[in-house]
């Protein structure tokens, strides 16, 4: 690759791209190369398509992209130019893809998205229920191009936005750009960009840098992570927006280590960049320089904190301490330098803003959270995967229109969102606008995005049980309100969710969760108590059932409930005497009971009836004897 | 892993050009770790010793700074890595229920590597494939949507093969 030494040759090179590159008319495949599509096979269906189509002769251009979102129909992909969408494609159905819709431009009928097996096909990706609603920005180039072709990037009109600013703006602009656009930080509080810039702006130093938090360590979140891997460049070029604005330059993307392919990709868009020039020293030979490098984690979700990062890329344990000083401020960021962190997808927000304008970007989402936000749905709703919104969308129409609605005709129960540090939210907060401040206010939390859908079958306090055994494993053990405090929640939860709750321990758990909220350092243990506080506001009733009544309704938590056999029902295929290992499950000749003495409530026997004969009631063993 | 050799500087990147030399060594620590697991799967003594003369960094910091993060090991692991996530969504979607059947399976419990190094179980909080829940890894591949008939491909492969799951 030859370096581009000025502005004109980059957009002569770029027109070149755009005439060259996805050519209007050419049968292409773009097809999903995201990590769950290629768990279920993409790469077989592309070597098979590939195969086919120089069996027959033709030319079809294979678009490995970046996730496409729809994770759970994969392998998915569109074919070009007719739109048509295909979900779950096999190597097998590689012949017809080949012969059908690239020979005779018709559908491959049985690839279709149907929403169940009666309805109508849809053709058109933009069609489909879980599409329709989404507005992609931060997403917008996932699906589109190979993210391992810096030239597909440039070819879709990337690093416009970079020598708009450089051609045409100074520094202070792209600032006031991205602060009138009131861009605010996806990475969990909603902090706004433009503050958090000039802030670190204004620091006198003359060494500054640029740090992207790609570490994602909550539990059920995805979102950075298909950023990294599916549109490395416009992280970076988001990453050299902030550089330029604030006068930094060097930068580093922190990913956690979990990410391999995040790893390879952001290094390899990097070379890329560096070696056309967009990279490195006199940018596009406008004398703007900018060098960026990737550090990985190594496992500890408290090095997404912001202080606790920087302490693990300088080569500490990931210790938060407290601020001031703040990152932006000097001795507060990487080795002292100010340095101005975000998340990934509010860095790849960035270059959308500068190229359309903060008045486009004011006119997405609510007034005080402009924009979309990515959410990983998930949980059990019919489609799941990730989905990118604009802001102030209800949870009903993410959930119920994108999500398809609850699996399995189950009722919906609560909406976890925010992860470890967000709430659950019953039934009547469906309605809600989903943006920074309304949850906040009804107790959850936007987080960084994850969105986790429980049905009746889930029990909310084994979910609050699980984000606390989360949070206690995760404390880094600085300071005793969060280490003792977690600690101490999360035994009081499962003395409830075995059966020994006492009514005490209600008000015990409130009481600590505030002292935990209050006294802890870092946001890990300030924001540890919100999922059993929600829970508790939301579902007390289920807490009080299992404490009073020894009851799961959700029949999750093993060791409540007495267990019964319905001989009604049960129609002896003996499947529950099998599961019992406890011999608990006595059989008569015309009868299978089970003997309340032995029973362990260890639910064997309840997942093992084939129909559902053995039932889990209220109340305590003593009172099923009577 | 060739220690005496490391080159501070150029492992550190440009970066180095701005920082002092002691905060250069510092920070390639748990960059050379990662490396030196990479290689050995696990981080050996005598290297950590190794390195920490060569990073003038005590022994005892650098086992601090090690022992903080999951992903640092210092006993040798298994042939086949398995992962079981517990992330929010795979819970919810039932992996308990697999972590279960693999530690009766293969007698040994989260965490834990089998005696015969055949296997090492672990849990991690999330692989970000949530929307294929349960999803287990298995050295570098992904398993989605894991019931009870994957469940029990994954431990017939485990058994029988021994460089398998690299799907
Ligand atoms: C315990 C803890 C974990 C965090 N993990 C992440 C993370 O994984 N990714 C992230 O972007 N921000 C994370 N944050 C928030 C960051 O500290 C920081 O606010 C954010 O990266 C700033 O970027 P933004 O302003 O663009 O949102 C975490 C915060 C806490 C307290
Ligand atoms: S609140 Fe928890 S995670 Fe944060 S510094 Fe204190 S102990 Fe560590
Ligand atoms: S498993 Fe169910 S149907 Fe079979 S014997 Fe037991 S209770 Fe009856
Ligand atoms: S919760 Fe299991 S992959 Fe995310």
């Amino acid at each position: 690759m030859e370096k581009v030494n000025s502005l004109e040759a980059f957009k002569n090179l770029q027109l070149l791209l755009k005439e060259e590159t996805f050519k209007e008319g050419v049968p292409r495949l773009r097809t999903c190369t995201g990590t769950a599509c290629m768990a279920t096979g993409a790469q077989s269906v592309i070597n098979k398509v590939e195969e086919e189509a120089a069996h027959s002769g033709k030319h079809i251009d294979i678009v490995k992209t970046g996730c496409q979102g729809f994770c759970q129909q994969g392998p998915v992909m569109k074919a070009e130019p007719y739109g048509y969408y295909y979900k779950q494609v096999r190597a097998a159905d590689a012949h017809d893809i080949v012969g059908t819709t690239f020979s005779a431009g018709f559908p491959v009928r049985n690839l279709l998205y149907r929403d169940n097996i009666l309805s109508e096909p849809k053709e058109i990706m933009e069609t489909l229920p879980f599409y329709k609603k989404q507005m992609r920005v931060a997403l917008h180039n996932n699906g589109l191009i190979d993210p391992r072709n810096i030239n597909h990037y440039i070819a879709v009109g990337g690093y416009t936005a970079l020598v708009k600013a450089l051609e045409t703006m100074t520094p202070e602009q792209v600032l006031d750009e991205v602060d009138k656009a009131n861009l605010r930080g996806r990475g969990g509080a909603g902090f706004p960009a433009g503050e958090k810039w000039k802030h670190t702006k204004k620091a006198k130093s003359k060494i500054k840098l640029v740090i992207a938090n790609g570490d994602e360590g909550d539990p059920g979140a995805f979102m950075d992570r298909s950023i990294m891997e599916g549109d490395p460049h416009g992280l970076i070029e988001g990453m050299l927006l902030c550089a330029y604005a604030i006068d930094a330059q060097y930068g580093f993307v922190y990913v956690r280590h979990e990410y391999p392919l995040a790893v390879v990709h952001l290094k390899l868009a990097i070379k890329q960049a560096e070696e056309m020039g967009l990279l490195g020293n006199n940018i596009l030979g406008t004398g703007f320089s900018f060098t960026l490098d990737v550090r990985e984690g190594a496992g500890a979700f408290v090095c997404g904190e912001s202080t606790a990062l920087i302490a693990s890329m300088e080569g500490e344990r990931g210790f938060p301490r407290p601020r001031p000083p703040r990152l932006s401020d000097i001795g507060g960021g990487a080795w002292g330098y100010p340095s101005n962190l975000n998340n990934i997808e509010t860095f790849a927000c960035v270059p959308h803003i500068i190229s359309r304008g903060a008045d486009w970007f004011k006119s997405i989402g609510t007034e005080n959270s402009p924009g979309t936000k990515v959410f990983a749905l998930t949980g059990k709703v019919k489609n799941t995967g990730l989905v990118e919104v604009p802001m102030g969308i209800t949870l009903r129409e993410i959930i119920f229109e994108i999500g398809g609605g609850i699996l399995d005709g189950k009722k919906f129960k609560a909406v976890q969102t925010g992860g470890p540090s967000g709430g659950c939210l019953p039934e009547e907060y469906l309605d809600l606008s989903v943006d920074f401040d309304s949850l906040r206010k009804v107790g959850s939390m936007m987080g960084s995005g994850g969105m986790v859908v429980m049905d009746e079958e889930t029990c909310v306090v084994d979910v609050a049980k699980f984000f606390l055994s989360f949070t206690k494993e995760e404390s880094c053990g600085k300071c005793p309100p969060c280490r003792i405090g977690t600690y101490q929640m999360l035994e009081i939860l499962k003395k409830i969710t075995s059966g020994h709750g006492e009514p005490s321990d209600l008000d015990n758990l409130e009481q600590i969760c505030r002292k935990v909220q209050k006294g802890s350092l870092c946001g890990l243990g300030q924001s540890a108590p919100n999922p059993i506080l929600s829970t508790l506001k939301y579902f007390r009733e289920e807490y009080e059932e299992h404490v009073h009544d020894k009851y799961c309704r959700a029949k999750v938590c093993s060791g409540l409930g007495t267990y019964s056999i319905d001989h009604s029902e049960c129609f002896l295929c003996g499947l529950c005497k099998q599961a019992c290992a406890f011999g608990a499950v006595k059989e008569t000749r015309r009868s299978f009971f089970i003997d309340q003495d032995m029973c362990t409530k260890c639910k064997s026997c309840y997942m093992a009836c084939p129909i559902g004969a053995v039932k889990v009631g209220k109340g305590t063993a003593k009172a099923a004897r009577k | 892993m060739d220690i005496e050799n490391i080159n501070i500087k150029s492992s550190i990147g440009v970066i180095g050009g701005i920082i002092t030399s002691s905060e250069s060594r510092r920070g390639i620590l748990i960059p050379t770790l990662h490396k030196m697991q990479l290689e050995n799967g696990y981080l050996p003594e005598d290297l950590l010793r190794l390195l920490s003369k060569k990073l003038s960094i005590p022994l005892a910091e650098i086992y601090s700074v090690a022992s903080f993060y999951k992903q640092f090991h210092f006993t040798p692991r298994g042939k086949n890595i398995v992962r079981v996530c517990t992330g929010t969504a795979c819970h919810v979607r039932g992996s308990a229920k697999v972590v279960d059947a693999l530690q009766n399976r293969f007698n040994v419990k989260a965490g834990e590597t089998t005696e015969d190094l055949k296997l090492t179980l672990e849990t991690v909080g999330c692989v970000g494939c949530c929307g294929l829940a349960p999803v287990v890894t298995v050295n570098e591949g992904v398993v989605g949507a894991v019931g009870p008939k994957k469940l029990k491909g994954l431990i017939h492969d485990i058994e029988e093969g021994d460089d398998n799951g690299k799907s």
